[in-house]
């Protein structure tokens, strides 16, 4: 709804007060007068009236007043298209990836900024100030309200799907979080996804992440005992996957695949569905999960790549070769983690404890996420 | 809209490099005249110039109410500003694509500020 109103009024704070007061002026009078039959037209010509009436007192808009009166409510196609411009112009690469974050999670699936400081774990004072400041300058920058087309389109696309996949992993990473308001973020990326594949459908990159989502969100089941302490995959309960939702994810890495235009979204997928597919942990299919690492790596190649890739080699070539490969990202990682718990089970498993212990300890300084740090506390207490 | 499209490195600076990395510059250098050419003709830069390098600059600064004057630039920064265009298109997408254009190091885009006047 925000959406078709910047594109009527082209001005995104207004669009977004009035958004705002209907639904407060919603929240008051349905819990009242019941919930009208169609509650979204309902909200629309409130947010209409809303808008005139500000209009009315703003000289300088004259013009769009006109154009308001005049427009109908926007019919369904015309609310997509204005989505998915949405969607771009908070995702453009002009802004800071965080201000893309926090006012796409804000314009487009209509979180509230508290709600934002509290998946992000920043300040509400920080996150409101990232929105003012990414609004100011799409308007004083002259960032268009439009669909990117042809040649650039694609690079926009990766654009808007490290958004996605960044909200997916921040969501999914924090779960058995004891935090009770915490909205579930995971959810929220999966169906802006969805609704960016709907948008813009047949986009291989745009399906590889859904299926990649799925996969990681069919574990979900297993991830966190009854305590709500974290279970790596290694030691999950399998029978409590979500075998439909595996197969329907890898149903669309198969469609996607069939588009022959491969990307990293959708090797990722692959591996995780490799993953989800095995029997166990030992029985998992680690010669293809290298050799998709070494496809990812050709595409989009990083230190987390070579540290994941180093993981599943150790299970075929052994952990004193992987260990190897892992010390060799001591100076790119050594902020991460997710390097030193990596490291930690390899020097176990070469027969090195105290060494392990050494970098259990680091690890566990470098870790915020709560269920992660206690894994590490667990491991370090035995 | 108008945008300032401010390139960094001078003649100054491609002169220090040397072998290849020069020639590459040099060559950059070259195709940054078509580049204005071009865009000049389709009416999108509306003005732009080369400046000469930064041993040439010289600062008038102002502290409260004392002026000097000193040699060099005035900000101290790693890339300098070697020229400028000033261009009128539709929207800061049209600008970035002109910047990628460029062919030679990296461009700052900014948006000018727009006094409307009355009536």
């Amino acid at each position: 709804m925000t959406a078709a109103l910047v594109r009527v009024l082209g001005d995104f704070d207004l669009a977004e007060e009035v958004v705002q007061d209907s639904l407060v002026v919603a929240l008051e009078k349905w819990p009242e007068q019941g919930i009208p039959d169609k509650p979204g037209a309902w909200l629309m010509t409130t947010a209409r009236r809303r808008a005139i009436d500000i209009l009315r007192r703003d000289r300088r808009y004259r013009d769009k007043l006109a154009l308001l009166e005049r427009s109908p409510v926007a019919p369904d196609p015309t609310e997509a298209d204005d989505r998915l411009r949405l969607i771009f112009t908070c995702c453009h690469p002009a802004l800071a990836q965080e201000a893309q974050v926090a006012l796409t999670l804000r314009a487009v699936v209509g979180f509230t900024t508290p709600e934002i400081a509290a998946a992000f774990l920043v300040s509400e004072a920080t996150v409101a100030q990232r929105i003012v400041r990414a609004k100011r300058k799409i308007v004083d920058a002259g960032i268009p309200y439009r669909v990117p087309d042809g040649s650039e389109l694609a690079g926009r696309l990766d654009g808007v799907l490290s958004v996605l996949y960044l909200m997916f992993n921040e969501g999914y990473l924090s779960r058995g979080d004891t935090v009770a308001m915490r909205r579930d973020l995971a959810e929220d990326a999966l169906w802006l996804t969805r609704l960016v594949d709907t948008l813009l459908p047949d986009q291989p990159e745009v399906l590889g992440l859904l299926a990649l989502m799925r996969l990681h969100l069919a574990r979900s089941a297993a991830r966190f005992d009854a305590a709500g302490e974290m279970i790596l995959l290694p030691e999950q309960d399998r029978s409590l996957w979500d075998r439909e939702s595996i197969s329907e994810a890898v149903a669309l890495l198969d469609r996607a695949g069939a588009m022959r235009r491969t990307g990293p979204y959708q090797i990722q997928a692959a591996i995780a569905a490799l993953h989800d597919e095995a029997a166990s942990w030992e029985k998992t299919d680690w010669h293809q999960i290298v050799m998709l690492y070494d496809a990812l790596q050709r595409l989009a190649d990083s230190p987390v790549v070579r540290l994941n890739r180093a993981v599943a080699l150790s299970q075929f070539v052994g952990p004193e070769i992987a260990l190897g490969e892992v010390n060799d990202l001591a100076i790119e990682l050594s902020g991460y983690h997710l390097f030193h718990s990596t490291r930690a089970e390899l020097l176990d498993r070469v027969g090195e404890p105290a060494l392990a212990r050494e970098a259990r300890l680091r690890a566990l300084e470098l870790c915020q996420n709560p269920a992660e740090r206690s894994l590490l506390e667990r491991k370090l207490s035995r | 809209m108008k945008y300032v499209l401010l390139f960094g490195g001078t003649m100054e600076s491609v002169e220090k490099l040397e072998g290849e990395a020069r020639e590459e510059a040099m060559a950059a250098y070259a195709a940054s005249g078509k580049w204005f050419e071009e865009y000049t003709k389709t009416g999108k830069v509306i003005g732009g110039e080369e400046l000469q390098g930064p041993s040439t600059a010289t600062t008038v600064s102002r502290n409260h109410g004392k002026i000097t004057v000193t040699d060099g630039p005035f900000i101290e920064a790693k890339e300098v500003i070697g020229g400028f265009a000033l261009i009128d298109v539709e929207d800061l997408d049209e600008a970035l694509e002109m910047a990628k254009a460029w062919p030679g190091g990296p461009v700052e885009v900014r948006p000018i500020v727009e006094h409307r006047r009355e009536g």
